[in-house]
């Protein structure tokens, strides 16, 4: 190993790291970096100039439709296919041209379970350890531990291939993090299992990245990218679009601030007396229950709910707004959730 | 991180995945008994056994290493288990001889099958047993090595079957171990010095018999050339075929 850490040669200074909106960002924070990747395969770009990076402790999504170029990202930067051009730095360290150091510090979950039939779950786990030199007492309880927090006890002296699909992905995050890897990457975790099996996972993966592991996500379930990353990068044909926190990516494209007001009776003439009161918003009375304010600025609750209830009205909730990641990603990228949704359809069955 | 862990890992899981399953046992027994007992009953003499021995030793060694590696590393490239061992941060040349480890353990334990029935049968005495040896290991690695190479070359289980014996049967015919090289055609004879077992079983023939024709000198080195040769080569094609 020690030529391998000969050649994971550290970059020289690197004024070019990335800065975020509330200052600079600690070279430290940055866990895995990739800058101007770039793959082709015979003409075809598959990965277009990507830069990006992966903050320790996050989650990082990447969201795209199918051909996206989400799985070529994650060869890349694992070092199961070679970037045609670009640089890839993990904990601060080049390790473009020689990947084998830098897998020891991934765990990597595939989007088809990649283990193997003919072990049981035991068997699977206890290989898969050792693979990263883990010894032979360590490994044991490692792998009796993950059975034991991913449910799969009972099952650990199952053969492989008697699984369900959801079992199957379960050990194979699990497999994935035996060697305590610094940054998970998981390649579209929920698709093609039941919504049981998803729940769990989704779960496990929240309980993972609270115990500290920095998970690098693909998927192109838009509600999940939505309940579980920190960032999330949008991804078309090969290009990043659009990088940002869920606040950041909603805040820039709400061009305008929607209050819903549920009422007990929203009659016409109240919505008119508060259209006169507040030129300013626009009202609308989407039902008989509330009332919807829109305004280019702010809109304050105070004089508003006094007005409303001079009115004779009672107010029971007062709500804001704002839009989806749906409707984020579709602004951005001009794909309609839809066609995500066919895919994502398709791949299941 | 220990790497001979790993490596020590991945011999063990394929000769317990693969290799020690019953069929395979029974095969890598049955075949050279097979071939041990239809030589015995064609022969007239104790002897012809002795003489038989060097290529029957050959044949089971190649039948029992070339297609079960090249079948093994399809199917793992085919149900991606494969990619595993690929992301593990363990070096390429490492993996692979780890790899082909198992199959070339498997080839010795199917070559000692004929010269344990025939002890029994004849004397084995004068035998030149550190040669035996290092052929026997010789040939167990150039056969997995071409084994790695057809795999490389296939993307189908069934196409490194076929593969296999494409190169398989026209050695057994050239090497000189049912035919003397000396007896074949003049323009065949060249292609009888580009193959492996060629040397092998002159090795064999040498260190049982004592009727080699070359010295051990030039057939153990030209054994390890070829076995450095095909798993270098394999090598160059999986880091460019396999990771893309």
């Amino acid at each position: 190993m020690a030529d391998i850490d000969r050649q994971m040669a550290k970059p020289p200074e690197e004024p070019s790291w990335p800065k975020r909106a509330d200052g600079e960002l600690r070279r430290q924070d940055q866990l895995l970096k990739a800058v101007d990747l770039v793959k082709r395969f015979e003409g075809v770009t598959a990965v277009d100039g990507a830069s990006f990076s992966v903050r320790r402790g996050e989650i990082f999504g990447f969201l795209g439709p199918n051909g996206a170029g989400k799985t070529t990202t994650i060869n890349l930067l694992t070092g199961l296919a070679r970037p045609s051009s670009g640089t890839m730095y993990l904990e601060g360290r080049d390790y473009t041209a020689h990947p084998k150091r830098a897998q020891a510090l991934m765990g990597i979950v595939p989007d088809e379970s990649n283990l193997y039939d003919e072990l049981d779950g035991f068997g699977n786990l206890n290989f898969c350890a050792a693979l990263y030199g883990i010894e032979k007492t360590e490994r044991k309880a490692r792998t009796r531990a993950l059975l034991e927090q991913f449910g799969l006890k009972q099952a650990g002296k199952r053969p492989f291939k008697a699984y369900s699909k959801g079992m199957k992905r379960k050990l194979t995050i699990a497999a994935g993090i035996i060697h305590r890897p610094k940054i998970l990457f998981l390649d579209e975790p929920t698709t093609g299992i039941d919504v049981a099996s998803a729940r769990q996972i989704r779960t496990l993966i929240g309980q993972l990245n609270r115990r500290g592991t920095t998970v690098f996500l693909t998927t192109h379930y838009i509600e999940e990218a939505e309940r579980l990353c920190h960032r999330i990068a949008f991804i078309v044909e090969g290009r990043l679009v659009r990088i940002g926190s869920l606040e950041q990516l909603m805040k820039e494209h709400q061009q305008e601030t929607v209050l819903e007001l549920s009422v007990d009776q929203a009659g016409k003439a109240l919505a008119e007396q508060l259209q006169r009161r507040f030129p300013g918003y626009t009202v609308r009375r989407p039902d008989e229950r509330h009332l919807r304010l829109v305004s280019d600025g702010s809109i304050e609750l105070l004089p508003l709910l006094e007005a409303v209830s001079g009115g004779g009205a009672e107010v029971s909730e007062a709500r804001l707004i704002r839009p989806t990641l749906e409707e984020v990603f579709v602004r951005v990228t001009g794909i309609e959730s839809a066609l995500m949704r066919q895919e994502r359809e398709g791949k299941k069955k | 991180m220990s790497s001979w862990t790993a490596f020590r890992a991945i011999v063990a899981k394929d000769m317990k995945t693969y290799y020690l399953k019953p069929p395979n046992i029974s095969w890598g027994l049955i075949f050279p008994f097979a071939w041990m007992l239809m030589f015995y009953l064609r022969s007239r003499t104790p002897l012809d056994i002795r003489e038989l021995l060097p290529g029957v030793v050959a044949m089971s060694i190649l039948f029992g290493t070339t297609s079960m590696l090249a079948v093994t590393i399809t199917f793992e490239r085919r149900s991606r288990s494969f990619e595993r061992l690929l992301l593990a941060p363990l070096e390429l040349s490492l993996l692979m001889l780890a790899k082909t480890g198992g199959a070339i353990l498997f080839g010795m334990l199917n070559a000692f099958v004929p010269i344990v029935v025939a002890a029994f049968v004849v004397d084995l005495s004068g035998v030149l047993w550190p040669a035996v040896i290092g052929s026997v290991l010789l040939i167990a690695a150039t056969s997995t090595f071409l084994g790695l190479f057809i795999s490389v070359a296939v993307h189908e289980v069934f196409e490194a079957q076929t593969f296999s014996n494409f190169f398989r049967f026209p050695m057994l015919f050239l090497c000189g171990l049912f035919i003397p090289i000396s007896a074949l055609p003049v323009f065949l004879r060249p292609l009888s010095f580009i193959l492996p077992l060629t040397y092998g079983v002159d090795i064999l023939k040498g260190a049982i018999n004592d009727t080699g024709t070359l010295p051990l000198w030039v057939s153990f080195p030209v054994l390890l050339l070829f076995a450095a040769g095909l798993f270098l080569f394999s090598l160059r094609n999986i880091k460019r075929k396999w990771v893309l």
